[in-house]
């Protein structure tokens, strides 16, 4: 059983320099939490800045949603604090998700209601009364297109469409906060890409966005600010950029070798590199000497040379592929 | 944590599964309508032949006030056991509900007003077709009234923390097979269970949450040779347990939801 560090032990993670100033709308400080013994998140802290995008990042069974349900008080710390808005969530929960949105994974609906009956249902958990009440689900209904099918019950609709339904009920309450668990998760691309195209815009209206996933271009295109996660821990967190350029480098080549051409491929160079399997990847800021190396040794040999990701970033960390559990 | 109940938050619950039942109620009713129409027609008017009077009324007319209560049961029973474990484990409805500033005590609470209704709904039907049929005059009616949600409310308290404490849907049959079925037999519904048992079973017999409801509804309907101190003990008992019930169902919700 481990003791839940105290605050001052684990330094709290540097916030963005045009962010310092404010006060954090998430702080998780030194959150531990165990089931029966299993430690599910161990000692984990994290800062959100109002008017990020930030990005719980890690495989399945990482700890990503048990953390959120820490941030929005269904589940107890076993030890450390959680504030938000300033807030201790296991004080003011109710006050906290006033002003909070949350979309789980799993889109849960009445099927026999329509989108609308659906959202008043919803509003009707904030207290959200007449005129409000109609006056956001016509704003929601218009902002995620949802006026096709807003008078046809649930079960008929397609996946993205109950995605976006899902969204719109999370956001009813108008909420400072918007977390996603795994918005993206099981969606199409075209669908995922519009999703994105969604959570940028209410980032630019202001709204801070905290989310799960375990697609790494999901976080990289979407999020200002990401914490890696494997089993229970923080692995490294920064922005996807300083994480990539501190931990792997900018570039990242790809070729299947033995040992030896190992050996050979990067003799007297000072580059990270990992295998997985037969595959090796070198990772770092100038790899324009590899090409020439790898032609010498075996002139047919099928390489990729790409930017770094986080990605890389998880696997060099971890040893790891960060979709192997999903 | 605040665990004081929010009524809002509560009857915004209750709404959910109102805004719900509106759609399927055309459906889920009729059942309702005809159960008790099949009761009377098959044991008061086809056993009922047989027997010449019991407790110096006609057979039909001595099973009415028992059946009502088994309605209201029935009502509350189903909501707080099978409906209350698909929303809270299939449909994954609270799960949602605790991302709202909806708490686990607001949730019970706004199920017990449901399952409240529910049995307000089936035992009420079953009284306006025993009304239409003349097996109850408008006074008794009236009178009878108040015990329907009397006995919705202990069965909700049952049901409820059934529900909660046991995990497991294959276990709701044996609490409708093992524990609502005897007490439906045996609870002075079908015959005077004061005439059939004798000494210390007619203690035991007052452990039968369903004997209670039933014998106030017997008063309500028949008035005179009930004693004061029967009814009240009657009323105590019913409140008393579901209050109790529901007190750890407090408990119980809380640790359930939020872990």
């Amino acid at each position: 059983m481990s003791v839940s560090v105290p605050a001052s032990v684990t330094a709290p993670p540097r916030a963005p320099a045009e962010a310092r100033s404010s006060v954090p709308v998430v702080q998780v400080t030194g959150v531990s939490k165990h089931y029966d013994g299993r430690e599910v998140v161990h000692e984990l802290s994290l800062h959100v800045q109002p008017g990020q995008c930030f990005g719980l990042l890690g495989p399945n069974g990482a700890g990503k949603s048990t953390t959120l349900r820490m941030i929005y008080g269904v589940t107890k710390p076993s030890g450390g604090s959680v504030r938000v808005f300033g807030l201790d969530v296991a004080q003011d929960g109710r006050r906290v998700r006033e002003r909070l949105g949350v979309t789980l994974q799993d889109n849960v609906m009445i099927d026999v209601l329509t989108p609308i009956e659906n959202l008043r249902v919803f509003g009707g958990y904030h207290l959200l009364r007449e005129p409000v009440l109609s006056q956001r689900i016509a704003a929601l209904v218009d902002y995620l297109e949802l006026g096709s099918h807003a008078n046809v019950p649930v079960v008929a609709l397609s996946g993205g469409f109950k995605r976006r339904l899902a969204i719109a009920m999370s956001l009813i309450n108008e909420p400072e906060l918007l977390i996603l668990d795994e918005p993206t998760t099981g969606l199409d691309p075209a669908v995922r890409l519009s999703l994105w195209t969604k959570v940028r815009e209410l980032k630019a209206k202001g709204k801070t966005v905290l989310l799960t996933t375990h697609y790494m271009d999901e976080a990289e295109r979407l999020c200002d600010y990401v914490v890696i996660m494997a089993q229970g821990r923080a692995v490294c967190q920064g922005t996807p950029k300083d994480l990539i350029l501190t931990h792997v480098g900018r570039d990242a080549f790809e070729v299947d070798c033995s040992a030896e051409e190992q050996t050979q491929l990067l003799q007297g160079l000072t580059l990270g590199s990992l295998r997985s399997g037969p595959r090796l990847l070198v990772y770092g800021n100038d790899l324009a000497a590899l090409v020439p190396r790898l032609h010498a040794i075996a002139p047919e040999r099928a390489y990729i040379a790409r930017p770094a990701n986080l990605e890389d970033v998880f696997l060099a960390q971890t040893g790891t592929h960060l979709e192997a559990g999903a | 944590m605040s665990k004081l109940i929010s009524w809002p938050h509560a009857l915004a619950v209750t709404r959910r599964n109102a805004a719900m039942y509106r759609r399927t109620w055309v459906l889920s009713i009729l059942p309702n309508f005809f159960e008790p129409v099949f009761y009377l027609w098959s044991i008061g008017l086809g056993v009922g032949a047989y027997v010449a009077k019991m407790r110096g009324v006609p057979y039909v007319e001595f099973l009415v006030p028992g059946l009502i209560c088994v309605s209201a049961m029935n009502g509350s029973s189903f909501e707080a056991t099978y409906n209350v474990y698909v929303r809270m484990h299939y449909e994954k409805m609270y799960a949602v509900m605790l991302t709202t500033p909806v708490e686990p005590e607001d949730i019970l609470v706004g199920e017990l007003l449901w399952a409240l209704i529910r049995a307000c709904m089936y035992g009420g039907i079953f009284l306006i077709v025993t009304v239409l049929f003349g097996l109850t005059t408008p006074l008794q009616a009236l009178r009878v009234l108040p015990v329907i949600p009397l006995a919705g409310l202990l069965f909700a308290a049952l049901g409820l923390a059934f529900t909660l404490r046991v995990g497991s849907i294959d276990l709701f049959s044996y609490y409708f097979t093992m524990f609502l079925t005897p007490l439906f037999l045996f609870s002075d519904v079908f015959f005077p269970i004061e005439e059939r048992l004798h000494g210390v079973w007619l203690y035991v017999a007052e452990l039968l949450p369903l004997l209670h409801p039933v014998r106030l509804s017997r008063a309500a309907f028949h008035g005179g040779g009930v004693s004061l101190g029967t009814v009240a003990w009657d009323i105590t008992y019913t409140l008393g347990i579901a209050l109790g019930l529901l007190s750890w169902c407090r408990k119980l919700i809380r640790d359930r939801l939020v872990a």
